[in-house]
C-alpha cells in the first residue's frame, strides 16, 4: 500500500515534470517564432541610441535663409536631419543636398514631422541671401542656416562637427596655381544627423548613405518615438 | 549603358575629333562626361567623367582647360573618418588598358574662377591635356544642381 502510494506520487511528479518541461520547451519555441519575424521586420534595436545618452546637439542661435534669427527651440516638435557644409563646396555638399532632397521626396507625408537643416560652416561668404539661393536649388523644404562666425562655431561645437578652412590652390601640388586669399575651401565632417523632436541625437548617416536608407530610418524614428504631435 | 545617348554623343564627338591625332596617341576615351549646374556666380562647379586608356602606354592627365572657368583642376576628396578634405589631385595617371573614374565624393574636376554659373541643359568644351598623348576635347553636358550622375538625376 505504502509502496504503491509512493510509486503513484513519483509517477505523478514525473508526469508533472515532463509536462512542465514540454510546456517550457513549447513556450520557448512559440515565443521565438513570434519574436523572430518581428525582429527581422521591425527597427533594429541598434538603429537609434536612447535619446539623451549621446552628448551631440543642443541649443543654438543662427540666422535662417530668410534672414530671421532662429534657435533650436523653433524646431522643437520636429525630428531634425542636420547637415553641415558651405555653398562654395562643389562636390560633397551638392551631392549630400541632392540626396537629402531625394529623401524628402521619399518621405512623402512624413516630411511634416521633420525639419531639414543645412548649416553653413562658411558664414563669412554664406549670407542668408546666398543660402536662400542655394537651398532653393535642391528643395525649398530645406532650411539654410548661417550666422556670425561665433554662432556657427558654437553650433558646430555643440554638434561635434570638425571643420577647417584650407586654401583652394594648395601649394606644393603641381597644377595648384595661385589662389587669392578669399579662395578657400572648408574641410568638414560630412555626416548627417538625425535628432529627436527634443533635439537629442538619435543616429547619423555617413557621407554617401542612400536616400532610401535615410528615409527608411527617419520613418522608423517617427514610428518608434511617436508620429505627429497632438495638438492641444 | 544607362545613358546610351550620352555615350553616343561622346563617341560621336571623339570620333569627329580623333583623326587629327589618332596615329600617335593610341586611344584615350572619355566616357560619360557631365557637370553639375552651379548655383551662383563665383561658386565653383564640378565635372566628372571616366578616362579609359585603350593605348599600350600609361596616360597622364596633366592639365584641363575650358572657356567657362578661369581654372580647372582635378581635385580629390579624401575621407578621414567622417571628415571630407578636398585637395588638388596632381597629375592623374591611367595605366595602359585601364580606366579612372571621376565621381562625386572622389576625384572630380573643380571648375574655379567662373565668370557666370553654368546652367542645366547647356554644354561646354573641356580640353584634357596629357603628358605625352595628344589633347582630347570633350563636350560636357550640364545636368541639374542636384544631379548625382548621368541617368541618375
Amino acid at each position: 500500500m505504502n509502496r504503491a502510494f509512493v510509486a503513484k506520487v513519483l509517477l505523478a511528479l514525473a508526469i508533472a515534470a515532463a509536462t512542465a518541461f514540454a510546456v517550457a520547451i513549447g513556450a520557448t519555441y512559440f515565443l521565438r517564432d513570434r519574436e523572430s519575424p518581428a525582429v527581422a521586420a521591425g527597427p533594429d534595436d541598434q538603429t537609434f541610441v536612447e535619446p539623451g545618452t549621446v552628448p551631440i546637439g543642443g541649443s543654438f542661435t543662427l540666422v535662417d535663409h530668410t534672414g530671421k534669427t532662429v534657435t533650436d527651440e523653433d524646431f522643437r516638435g520636429k525630428f531634425l536631419l542636420v547637415f553641415f557644409g558651405f555653398t562654395h563646396c562643389p562636390d560633397i555638399c551638392p551631392t549630400t543636398l541632392a540626396e537629402m532632397a531625394r529623401a524628402i521626396e521619399l518621405l512623402g507625408n512624413a516630411v511634416d514631422d521633420v525639419a531639414f537643416l543645412f548649416v553653413s560652416l562658411d558664414p563669412e561668404r554664406d549670407t542668408p541671401e546666398v543660402m536662400a539661393e542655394y537651398v532653393k536649388a535642391f528643395d525649398p523644404r530645406i532650411t539654410g542656416l548661417t550666422g556670425s562666425p561665433e554662432q556657427v562655431d558654437a553650433m558646430a561645437k555643440t554638434y561635434r562637427i570638425a571643420y577647417e578652412k584650407v586654401p583652394a590652390g594648395d601649394q606644393g601640388n603641381s597644377g595648384g596655381g595661385t589662389a587669392p586669399n578669399d579662395d578657400y575651401l572648408i574641410s568638414h565632417q560630412a555626416n548627417t544627423y538625425l535628432m529627436s523632436r527634443e533635439g537629442e541625437y538619435l543616429t547619423h548617416y555617413s557621407y554617401g548613405t542612400a536616400p532610401e536608407e535615410m528615409a527608411k530610418t527617419t520613418r522608423e524614428a517617427i514610428s518608434t518615438f511617436g508620429g505627429a504631435k497632438e495638438e492641444n | 549603358m544607362r545613358f546610351p545617348l550620352l555615350q553616343f554623343l561622346t563617341i560621336a564627338v571623339l570620333g569627329l575629333a580623333a583623326p587629327a591625332w589618332a596615329q600617335d596617341a593610341g586611344a584615350i576615351v572619355v566616357e560619360q562626361p557631365w557637370a553639375r549646374a552651379s548655383i551662383m556666380a563665383s561658386r565653383p562647379a564640378a565635372a566628372y567623367f571616366t578616362l579609359v586608356n585603350e593605348s599600350n602606354e600609361p596616360a597622364t592627365l596633366v592639365a584641363l582647360e575650358t572657356t567657362i572657368a578661369g581654372r580647372a583642376e582635378v581635385h580629390q576628396t579624401n575621407r578621414q573618418g567622417e571628415v571630407m578634405k578636398m585637395a588638388p589631385a596632381g597629375p592623374v595617371e591611367v595605366p595602359a588598358g585601364e580606366s579612372v573614374r571621376l565621381e562625386p565624393g572622389n576625384l572630380h574636376v573643380m571648375l574655379m574662377d567662373m565668370p557666370r554659373p553654368i546652367k542645366e541643359g547647356e554644354t561646354f568644351t573641356l580640353t584634357l591635356r596629357f603628358a605625352k598623348a595628344a589633347p582630347v576635347e570633350v563636350s560636357v553636358p550640364v545636368l541639374g544642381p542636384g544631379a548625382r550622375g548621368p541617368g541618375n538625376e
